[in-house]
């Protein structure tokens, strides 16, 4: 079993400027904003689409080539795609649609391994349902059933989860974690859900107008945004700006100015001292000082801010701080009794701590960072 | 109640609709996959003979198919008859005049038809050919199924056209509806049977149809 290497560049109908490596076995996860391109780039990758240049090779074969001039049919390129809203045959049962892609089988053959299949994603005694007889989570296990059925050597699986409720929706995304492990072939997972993408991917890719503009680890991806606009597209909320210090080799630290507040942050030697950058910190490692008994910590980038917000989500509570300076909010997450117990509410003057080890810093694009605010503001 | 008319109408429609509907289906596949500002034009001339008064399009054909134009002496040269006032003439005209009847129900069903079903099958494996035998097909036979039932129906009680383009030919030419036109005119004709007939049978493919579109939904 092989990698999945695609590489695609287009202006017309839609811009594509991407890349992407997928290994046997790896899921990655493609995600971005409504309209950013990601399904032109599985349909790329199927053969529904040709893109006007790149590549798209599996192993050692090559799919497409814009300049050797190839490009393989759909047929012929053995691709499993699970489809947005299924793309199931509603005139034939879940067994005559897995059937279908079988047909590198012989015909006696076909039946019984639609069969097992079905029963592989826990749909056995339901193999004479028509689509429309089938709930929303049993028509996509159909579909995943199908795109399996070809033995593919890619995976390719287009938000396959947002047609469905929520309920479904945690079952099914458990069931995919539990099938994959079993699957030594690349796979593409395309989801506007960080969540969704953090819980199931291995790497994940970031799509913006075609273009992939970050790539590496979930972790990486989620928490150390390339710049600005990485950051807007994973929704990072502390985005600020700062001019860099110096760095202390010795303590493995950047010394950031912010509004002239001195920041420790993780060291980041490729800004030379005096150059403006952005950093981000996320919400959950901005520690808040206890007010009635303080604690260990406080000594960390502390900074000192006035409550001008605060939102109850669930079992946390989003307190947005007002800092001398700074145009934007600093975001803190607390639980929702710590917030009760420290008597925050707005107008209320604290003190947090921004964790070194968590504060990011990234190159700034003055420009991008305006644009992404409000893009962020718009798609979240 | 003149069978042999009534029986000439049933041949004529018959192979009116064999003949129109795969020229029908394939015609409205392309028109329903095909993205140009041509295709509203194109569009536009298939619908006419919706529109038209039947004698002006018989009209027109009439002298399409006389001696003096290109097609009717070509075909005189090729079959010995002339194409105007015989049964092929007929034929011709019916297929020209039911052109919407048979392209647009099609084209409304391959245009519901999402086009992700279509990229599914071939990503499955499925060849274009058998992409549209097994699954394109089966899923716009209701279409089909409607133009063919309107085609017929429409063609069995055809006036205009007919008796521009073939006059009024026992065995040749008088269909239902001409034979139930000189039955009204004639003193002591008997019109009833026959105007029952037509009825009962437009009434059958109405039905027809509104089942199809029940099924469909």
């Amino acid at each position: 079993m092989s990698g999945l290497s695609v590489r695609l560049a287009q202006s017309e109908p839609i811009a594509l400027d991407a890349e992407l490596e997928v290994a046997a076995g790896e899921l990655l996860g493609l995600v971005g904003p409504s309209g950013s391109g990601k399904t032109t780039v599985l349909r790329c990758i199927a053969g529904l689409h040709r893109p006007a240049g790149g590549q798209v090779r599996c192993g050692n074969a090559a799919w497409f080539d814009a300049a050797a001039g190839i490009d393989l049919p759909p047929q012929a390129r053995s691709v499993g795609l699970v489809f947005q809203n299924y793309a199931l045959f509603p005139h034939l049962s879940a067994l005559e649609n897995v059937a279908t892609a079988l047909g590198h089988l012989p015909r006696e053959a076909r039946a019984p391994r639609a069969s097992a299949l079905l029963e592989r994603v826990h749909l056995a005694g339901l193999e004479g349902r028509r689509p429309a007889e089938l709930s929303g989570g049993q028509q996509q296990r159909v579909a995943v059933a199908r795109a399996l059925a070809r033995e593919p050597k890619v995976l390719l699986l287009d938000e396959p989860f947002s047609a469905v409720d929520q309920v479904t929706r945690r079952k099914l995304q458990r069931e995919l974690a539990e099938l994959r492990r079993g699957l030594s072939i690349p796979m593409i997972l395309v989801t506007h859900d960080l969540e969704e993408a953090a819980m199931l991917a291995d790497r994940l890719a970031l799509l913006h107008h075609g273009r992939t503009v970050q790539t590496g680890t979930t972790e990486e991806v989620l928490t150390r945004p390339k710049n600005p606009l990485c950051a807007a597209l994973v929704a990072a909320r502390n985005i600020f700006e700062a001019r860099i210090l110096g760095h202390d080799a010795e303590r493995q630290l950047t010394l950031l100015d912010w509004h002239g507040r001195q920041l420790e942050a993780v060291q980041a030697p490729q800004f030379a001292p005096g150059s403006e950058v952005a950093w981000t910190i996320p919400p959950s490692e901005v520690l808040l000082h206890r007010r009635v008994a303080p604690s260990r910590g406080i000594a960390e980038n502390p900074v000192t801010g006035v409550i001008v917000d605060q939102l109850r989500l669930g079992s946390l509570t989003s307190v947005s701080i007002g800092i001398e300076g700074e145009e934007h909010p600093l975001i803190m997450d607390v639980p929702n009794h710590v917030a009760w117990r420290n008597g925050l509410e707005p107008g209320v003057e604290i003190g947090v701590s921004l964790l070194a080890k968590a504060i990011h810093i990234m190159p700034a694009e003055q420009t991008t960072l305006v644009g992404q605010r409000s893009q962020a503001d718009r798609t979240s | 109640m003149d069978w042999g008319a009534f029986l000439l109408s049933l041949q004529l429609a018959l192979a009116t609709t064999v003949l129109l509907l795969p020229a029908a289906l394939l015609a409205a596949r392309g028109l329903a996959r095909w993205r140009s500002p041509m295709r509203a034009v194109v569009e536009a001339m298939l619908t006419l003979p919706l529109v038209l008064p039947p004698t002006v399009l018989g009209y027109y054909l009439l002298v399409g198919f006389g001696r003096a134009s290109p097609i009717g002496r070509a075909f005189e040269a090729a079959f010995g008859a002339p194409l105007a006032f015989s049964f092929e003439g007929l034929i011709t005209a019916s297929l020209i005049a039911n052109i919407p009847f048979a392209v647009q129900p099609i084209q409304r069903a391959i245009e519901a038809l999402p086009r992700e079903i279509t990229d599914a099958a071939w990503v499955s494996g499925l060849t274009r050919w058998a992409a549209f035998w097994r699954i394109e097909l089966p899923l716009v036979a209701p279409g089909l199924m409607t133009a063919a039932v309107l085609t017929f129906a429409h063609t069995m009680g055809e006036f205009g056209v007919v008796l521009m383009v073939g006059g009024n030919i026992p065995g040749e030419t008088r269909t239902a509806a001409i034979a139930l036109y000189d039955e009204a005119q004639l003193p002591g004709g008997a019109p009833g049977t026959l105007a029952a007939a037509l009825l009962a049978l437009s009434f059958v493919a109405i039905l027809l149809v509104q089942l199809l579109a029940r099924r469909r939904a």
